[in-house]
């Protein structure tokens, strides 16, 4: 019996070092990729700019004070995010409902590479293009060609909504596309043997089941859009700027460091109070299936 | 012949969908996501089909190395004359286009920005050798640099305490552009462009995403020096800028193509894209104010930590041909201050009004100063603007 424990025990040993062996790379990037760099972020937001740019080490809370002259950044940050994510949830769940569950397997895959070849040329790239279909030789011309004149389209908020959806669709499609297309069909032939419409089927089925899919989707654009800088530079004409933009700003032409790591501080908060609002908003409705797309 | 079509697909939607998770994750390559899912010998296929999408590969005379990074502003450069360099010594150029020189010096003063060629300003150079980003250039390497065919009003910022850091490329100035056949007046003075801006132009002009022009137009239309340091002066500059972004099209130092899809009426201009834009549209002219404006000259200069010296001092060489002066000024439209190269362009390019504007105008132009490139008042007022 005796005997029996102490093996017992060894094992446990034995097991806890591969744990530790087996996670220690994990934990070793999550520090040094992930800890240290916001350790430093945190340092620098206490400091001063030393007066050709940069950081001169201090301990001040005057860049935190002047935090509400970005107030105007992080208005449209939080606006466009959520409308953002809102607007790619609303146009990807048809499309992927379509790939998943309509479109017959011959087609399935040539139409799944058609949603990610987009992925294979930057976003800048894509974004610059969409600069010239967006500007006044693009789709306002060929309006006027039909007689409705005058319509301005780039450098408009909604020009940067449609380069957000443009460019993170892709993301929402594919989660939900990868939870529909695990839906065991049996569930929606046993809603229709019992008299349920197909209207009916899809509220009550598919759509709580494919509610992982689209957590997961939202939390992905969601997240990006929040730290999202190019589509507004392009698309925005650098007139609708964005917390992305205003970090890019600070580090990259006014050097300005200590301010900037105060505004990042600043966004780290705000997307850890959303995100966690967003968790216990959906995280209830989508459990009891446990399963998890990422 | 009831097999499903599946079974003869070279990967199943589940696997796909695996290995697009495995790359979108980075736990595979491309190279490995292209070949399992069959995407990449769809592309290679295609890319055969059109040589220019192959890379070419290396030349013999491969000792400058096969790289080159080389940071630039937007439309400078003549692309045949970088594949010829690129012919020429195998040495592939990438280029980064800049919107500003306080871009630049950001990155620089970061480290490790790789470059080995870039083109600053006249006002930032004793700046970086204050801040010891940049060699002193060896001019014996530079055969084609030839000091006393240039002009020293725009070379002289090359040379800081008796040592030469830099080498002209151009020089230009900063100016407005605009559509004659959408604006009713032509603008003369930055006073006109700002009350414009705010009248008949609303939601078509553009200012620059760059401290030094676009605060600089401001300071000039209230009557102030364009390289003002003021704490008062700027706050007046700040407020008229706050006041007329309502009425911009954008804030962008790549204002091209914004003028030529015709949404842009009238922006804050470089000459030689003013010229660009007028041969290619001639509605659209260039001035300059004249309440004030900028005239630079911009050089090569070789950063402190450049990897490809010998590919660096190869390049800059190359350009201070003065035969690859031609075809750059052709592309670009600067002028490059050299002699050698005035003597070989057409007689009727030095009566080009854009290029050589009336000394009158000319007269009331000044080069950006020092103390503005790294001033944190106009670093912060450039940046409430932007965010505002």
């Amino acid at each position: 019996m005796a005997a029996t424990v102490t093996v017992m025990a060894n094992e446990n040993n034995r097991s806890g070092l591969l744990t530790g062996a087996l996670l220690a790379p994990a934990t070793a990037w999550f520090l040094i990729m992930l800890i240290m760099p916001l350790i430093v972020v945190a340092i620098f937001s206490f400091g001063e700019r030393s007066p050709v740019g940069g950081y001169v080490a201090s301990f001040t809370f005057d860049q935190y004070a002047n935090l509400p002259s970005r107030f105007a950044a992080f208005r449209n940050t939080l606006t466009f995010a959520p409308f953002g994510t809102l607007a790619s949830l609303l146009i990807a769940y048809p499309l992927a409902y379509f790939l998943a569950v309509k479109v017959s397997a011959r087609w399935k895959l040539l139409l799944l590479v058609l949603v990610i070849v987009p992925f294979w040329t930057s976003l800048l790239i894509r974004t610059y293009a969409w600069i010239f279909i967006l500007g006044g030789k693009g789709i306002p011309a060929m309006l006027a060609f039909i007689g409705i004149d005058d319509v301005r389209l780039i450098n408009t908020p909604f020009a940067v909504m449609v380069g957000i959806i443009y460019g993170y669709l892709p993301l929402m499609v594919f989660p939900i596309y990868v939870s529909l297309d695990k839906l065991d069909k049996r569930l929606l032939e046993a809603s229709s043997d019992l008299g349920g419409t197909p209207f009916r089927s899809f509220l009550q089925i598919t759509l709580p089941l494919s509610m992982p899919g689209m957590a997961t989707g939202c939390m992905l654009v969601f997240i990006l859009l929040m730290g999202e800088f190019l589509i507004p530079a392009f698309l925005g004409g650098g007139k609708i700027f964005f917390v992305g933009n205003a970090l890019v700003d600070l580090f990259l032409q006014s050097r300005n460091w200590p301010f900037g790591s105060a505004v990042a501080i600043m966004l780290v908060i705000v997307m850890l109070i959303t995100v966690t609002l967003y968790m216990r908003l959906t995280v209830g409705k989508s459990t009891g299936r446990d399963e998890s797309l990422m | 012949m009831s097999k499903d079509y599946k079974d003869n697909a070279p990967i199943t939607a589940k696997k796909f969908m695996e290995e697009f998770r495995r790359y979108q994750k980075g736990s595979v390559s491309r190279r490995h996501f292209m070949g399992v899912t069959g995407l990449g010998t769809a592309m290679a296929v295609m890319g055969s089909a059109m040589p220019g999408l192959m890379s070419s590969p290396a030349h013999a005379s491969g000792d400058l190395g096969d790289r080159l990074i080389f940071s630039t502003w937007p439309n400078y450069h003549n692309p045949a004359n970088m594949e010829n360099f690129t012919g020429d010594t195998g040495v592939n150029i990438q280029i980064n286009a800049f919107g500003s020189n306080e871009e630049m010096l950001a990155k620089l003063q970061a480290g490790a920005t790789g470059w080995d060629v870039f083109v600053p300003t006249n006002y930032t150079i004793s700046n970086y050798v204050e801040l010891d980003l940049i060699q002193e250039l060896d001019l014996s390497r530079l055969p084609n640099h030839d000091p006393s065919s240039q002009s020293p009003m725009f070379s002289n910022p090359a040379t800081v305490d008796g040592k030469v850091y830099a080498v002209l490329k151009n020089w230009g100035h900063t100016g407005i552009a605009y559509n004659s056949a959408k604006l009713s007046k032509a603008p003369t003075s930055w006073k006109d462009f700002f009350d414009m801006t705010m009248g008949e132009g609303s939601g078509h002009t553009i200012v620059h995403d760059y401290q030094l022009t676009t605060i600089g137009g401001a300071l000039c239309a209230l009557g102030y020096s364009f390289n003002s340091v003021d704490a008062g002066e700027l706050a007046k500059a700040e407020k008229l800028l706050i006041d007329s972004k309502p009425h911009l099209f954008a804030i962008t130092s790549d204002y091209q193509p914004g003028m030529r899809s015709g949404d842009a009426w009238m922006t804050i201009c470089w000459n030689g894209d003013g010229l660009q834009l007028n041969n290619d549209i001639p509605e659209i002219k260039y001035t300059l104010a004249t309440d004030g404006g900028e005239i630079w000259s911009d050089f090569y200069c070789i950063p402190k930590d450049a990897e490809h010296v010998d590919a660096a001092y190869a390049f800059i060489n190359y350009l201070l041909d003065p035969k690859v002066q031609v075809l750059e000024f052709e592309s670009h439209g600067y002028a490059t201050g050299d002699s050698r190269v005035d003597a070989l362009l057409p007689p009727e390019t030095a009566e080009n009004e854009i290029l050589f504007p009336a000394a009158e105008l000319m007269n009331g132009l000044e080069f950006g100063a020092a103390a503005t490139l790294t001033d944190p008042l106009r670093a912060e007022v450039i940046a409430r603007f932007k965010s505002a």
